[in-house]
């Protein structure tokens, strides 16, 4: 029961043009793949840590981005996802 | 109007409970896996899993055999049918579950040391015999695991933890390694090219007969370390400047040298087609 809690609270959803972008801090293990390919320049690394002491990506230009899911896939650590609006993963 | 407006508010995030896609085919209870921040291996099994779910393989339908090392600890990530095998021999095991269960689409996802120092021998049978499996070969040329010793695809004059004043051996070519072997696709790509990556792992999982896709991956902990090419998103940045894309061109020619400015050729070698060990087999005790 209290794994699920902690769960809930674990992924933040942030609305773009085209559907989501999901980030789950406490997966993130900084190496900052997602900031650098990135082609729209939507995220920044942030100045808080996450409880690994790593600093998680954060997207400060939401609006450029276009969903086109390479943050998805060039994450090793399953941290950063898209979600296109009218699919359902 | 309103789009105006939607941008200039501050867009915050909602918290959910949503899980990556890739925990379809992962056992999400597992996470965060143990690999180093910057290491490759991630990348790789995100392409395989979406490779999986292209291709609509039913996780039942799928084994994922690995060796020993830092990728070896895949096949304890993967919720499909999967073993961690003793150092060396995935394809072994793998051989005996494809023969077993002949429906069973059977991937081995393993490292260079893994499979081609002390499974090397079992690489080149499984090519010759032409068995319908996927071999993905994360190459971080060195033993990572273990410390970052040098290995069998330890590009010649790179230092290891084992080789202090350069690597004097000859290292394998692995796509020309496999082609001559007689393995019926062969691909190799880096981990920047992510998206290439999963249409290789896409081809070869539809492809019948033993095929095989390197991979090469930052090792920021060991062989990066070693070799001052910084952390995982410098060696990153150096493969897309080094990689020159050449499909079906001579994979003899697809030698990595040390040198951080030579070119890395990249692209899918081999695409032919070959009788595999089932069919084989099965039209020879026929016609006895």
């Amino acid at each position: 029961m209290s794994t699920e809690i902690e769960k809930e609270k674990a992924t933040e959803k942030w609305p773009t043009d085209k559907g989501y972008i999901y980030i789950r801090e406490d997966y993130c293990k900084g190496c900052g793949y997602c900031i650098e390919f990135c082609p729209q320049e939507v995220l920044e690394e942030s100045a808080g840590f996450n409880e690994k002491g790593y600093h998680p990506p954060e997207p400060t230009a939401i609006d450029k981005c276009v969903n086109c899911g390479f943050c998805s896939i060039i994450c090793p650590d399953f941290a950063i996802w898209d979600e296109k609006e009218g699919t359902n993963e | 109007m309103t789009t105006e407006l939607k941008q200039k508010e501050e867009v915050k995030p909602e918290l959910t409970s949503a899980e990556h896609p890739a925990t379809k085919y992962l056992r999400e209870e597992r996470l965060p896996h143990i690999w180093c921040s910057g290491c490759g291996l991630g990348s790789a099994v995100t392409s395989l899993t979406n490779a999986y779910e292209k291709l609509e393989i039913p996780i039942d339908d799928i084994g994922v055999v690995s060796g020993i090392g830092c990728s070896g600890r895949a096949a304890g990530y993967f919720e499909t049918d999967s073993y961690h095998t003793t150092h060396g021999r995935a394809i072994p095991f793998a051989t005996g579950l494809k023969l077993s269960n002949p429906e069973m689409n059977v991937t081995v996802f393993s490292g260079d040391g893994d499979l081609f120092a002390i499974g090397g021998n079992h690489f080149i049978h499984a090519a010759r015999r032409n068995l319908d499996m996927t071999v993905i070969c994360v190459n971080n040329y060195n033993f990572g695991m273990t410390g970052g010793q040098f290995g069998p695809t330890t590009p010649r004059g790179a230092t290891a933890t084992t080789s202090p004043y350069g690597n004097y051996e000859n290292p394998f070519n692995l796509p020309d390694l496999a082609a001559s072997a007689g393995a019926v696709y062969v691909a190799r790509w880096t981990s920047v090219h992510a998206r290439r990556i999963q249409q290789a792992m896409e081809d070869a999982l539809s492809k019948k007969g033993f095929s095989f896709v390197e991979i090469l991956s930052p090792c920021p902990t060991g062989y990066g370390r070693k070799n001052d090419l910084g952390e995982g998103i410098d060696e990153l940045k150096s493969y897309q400047n080094r990689a020159v894309i050449k499909h079906e061109s001579d994979p003899s020619e697809a030698e990595i040298e040390r040198d951080p400015e030579a070119e890395i050729v990249v692209g899918n070698f081999v695409d032919i087609d070959r009788p595999t060990y089932c069919e084989v087999a099965d039209d020879y005790l026929q016609s006895q």
